[in-house]
């Protein structure tokens, strides 16, 4: 579905963020990206669809190497949804619609309205889809904007750190709603994320950063205490509580 | 239709669109009206009814003269102007992202004052008639205009050529435009301390702005113009509603935010620009009308741009009757009276949070 090739990004010619990136992620699977700050998480993110153009490599979804299309095509194939979303006086109802942008010539076709309308009704945004966004809750905005980038019908769909603002309800609320179009829409999710505990509870493989490379990649047996340890310098040990892996600092 | 339809997950988004298109009707209502109640009030006022007639070239001679001639003119300047200045200040706001862009924060009336100022120091574009202030006059319009056109574009393209050079970053845009609007200015101070003071009082006077000045064929200029602008700008009010949600998300919908924000700047540069050199300056319009009907319309440029456009030339065409009217026949400078009457006005919007959510 989704496959990165060698890809490379540097500021600079010689100061590289990524060098040789690769790894793949399978229809209806959420892929967590992991690593300290300034690993080059939220870089990469912004390398697979091309919001900064890496200088090398290849970002495959479906064969097609999306990095040679134009933005508009790269819209219809990956959503982005931004760390932290700017509020605005346009309605929720119309925030999602905007993700029908790359498929609206002149004005919005009933098929565009019956999209977003779906939408709001399968992610229950009723109640607030009429009111502006700059009044929502940061949850709220959040769902938002996750509806936004379906709107966009993608098969990838790129989210950088989308519970860093939110309360540990919401975030639960977004992750699981996150998990469940995963797999409803069978789509690829990756996800930049830093609580690992909400990445072993909603992702399906997990991808280390470090030192500008992948460190490791891999389902749950890369998600050990030696890895998480030499990745964040933090001694850690991972226990079972209930059938779930957690994650616990030993500083 | 049903005004209480409501789709099918439930939300009544046609009354919600209703509402912001009867917005923009009345808007066109309230304006219409207002343009011939400036026809019809002045000096010399003429009914109504008379002034429908003079329109269509019936009535008495005089009244055709007076209305068509005179007034009609000037009227129509209003509405191009406050419609082109408005539109642009709305675009220039969303493409900087900075709600005090406008013509004048970005230096393109200082420019357009330079301009002028140099026409008139250096290349005799101004004079004086008698001894009263209205006496003072513009005796060559075409090359006064020409030079501040000239001198605005040129803040235009060096704002334009800086941020290219920083990929077209909103502060680089804002912060060269603040430059260049005190160079501008300080340069055109420095022409007034040297120039005769039949100069100096030639460009004050310019830079007072006078919708009286511009000619049938300045109109034709500026309407061409603003129409263009206005169908470039209204193409992109997808482009600009993206850029609302942040830039990164904006290229994540497939827009190309650096060519968005340099072609909207042109357009909306050379719009404010072609106005100013017509009319002279007019600040407060491109700043406060937007600001005014976000209030009531949001921000979605679907019809934040028609509903802004409007509510500049309904601005510009009261503030240019109340300049004629208050102490008739004595015209007072329409630049200042724009500040004056929307000052007031936008603090009131602001303070009493007058305005709509999106519910109610």
């Amino acid at each position: 579905m989704l496959k990165i090739d060698a890809l490379e990004f540097g500021y600079r010619s010689n100061r590289k963020i990524l060098d040789d990136i690769k790894f793949d992620v399978a229809k209806g699977e959420c892929v967590a990206i992991l690593g300290n700050n300034g690993a080059g998480k939220s870089t990469m993110l912004k390398c697979l669809n091309k919001i900064i153009s890496p200088q090398k490599g290849r970002v495959v979804v479906n064969e097609v190497d999306i990095l040679k299309l134009n933005r508009l095509d790269i819209a219809k194939n990956t959503a982005y949804v931004a760390q932290k979303s700017e509020g605005s006086r346009i309605t929720a109802y119309d925030a999602i619609l905007l993700g029908r942008k790359p498929y609206i010539k002149l004005a919005p076709k009933k098929e565009d309205y019956e999209i977003v309308e779906n939408i709001i009704a399968s992610m229950s945004l009723e109640k607030f889809s009429l009111r502006y966004i700059d009044e929502l809750s940061g949850g709220e905005l959040q769902k938002v904007m996750i509806a936004r980038a379906l709107a966009q019908e993608p098969k990838v769909l790129l989210l950088d750190e989308p519970t860093s603002c939110l309360d540990l309800k919401n975030q639960l609320e977004v992750l699981k709603l996150i998990q469940n179009i995963t797999k409803e829409k069978d789509i690829a999710v990756v996800i930049v994320i830093h609580d690992l505990n909400l990445a072993l509870r909603y992702c399906d493989r997990f991808l280390f950063l470090k030192d500008n490379e992948i460190f490791c990649y891999g389902g749950m047996d890369v998600m050990t205490s030696e890895n998480i340890g030499a990745v964040y310098q933090v001694p850690v040990t991972v226990q079972t509580y209930q059938n779930q892996k957690v994650v616990i600092p030993l500083t | 239709m049903d005004n209480n339809k409501k789709t099918a997950c439930g939300v009544n988004y046609d009354q919600y669109v209703r509402r912001k298109v009867l917005t923009i009707v009345t808007l066109v209502v309230l304006t219409f009206l207002m343009a011939l109640f400036a026809i019809s009030a002045g000096s010399a006022d003429i009914p109504v009814s008379e002034v429908l007639k003079a329109l269509f070239g019936f009535g008495a001679a005089k009244n055709v003269l007076v209305t068509v001639n005179i007034r009609l003119p000037r009227i129509l300047m209003a509405i191009v102007s406050g419609i082109g200045l408005a539109a642009a200040g709305c675009v220039m706001q969303s493409i900087l992202k900075n709600p005090l862009a406008s013509a004048s924060t970005l230096g393109i009336s200082q420019g357009a004052s330079f301009g002028a100022a140099i026409a008139i120091t250096f290349l005799g574009g101004g004079t004086v008639l008698g001894n009263t202030a209205d006496a003072v006059t513009i005796n060559n319009p075409y090359l006064t205009s020409f030079c501040a056109f000239a001198a605005s574009m040129f803040v235009t393209f060096v704002i334009l050529g800086l941020s290219k050079a920083r990929k077209a970053s909103p502060e680089t845009m804002i912060l060269a435009g603040v430059a260049l609007s005190s160079l501008f200015a300080g340069a055109t101070a420095l022409l007034q301390y040297f120039s005769s003071d039949v100069q100096m009082a030639a460009i004050v006077f310019w830079t007072f702005g006078d919708l009286g000045r511009a000619s049938m064929q300045n109109i034709q200029v500026s309407a061409v113009v603003t129409i263009g602008a206005l169908i470039y700008f209204m193409f992109n009010r997808w482009n600009y509603n993206a850029l609302e949600c942040g830039e990164h998300t904006a290229i994540g919908l497939g827009v190309n935010v650096a060519r968005v924000r340099l072609i909207g700047m042109t357009v909306a540069s050379l719009t404010a620009a072609t106005i100013v050199s017509f009319v002279g300056i007019i600040n407060f319009i491109g700043l406060i009308a937007p600001h005014i009907m976000r209030r009531f319309v949001g921000n979605d440029y679907r019809y934040l741009l028609p509903a802004s456009a409007l509510m500049g030339a309904l601005m510009l065409l009261i503030s240019d009757t109340f300049a004629r009217l208050i102490i008739s026949p004595v015209i007072l400078p329409i630049g200042a009276i724009t500040s004056f009457l929307g000052a007031p006005l936008f603090l009131y919007l602001i303070f009493k949070g007058v305005g709509h959510n999106a519910e109610n």
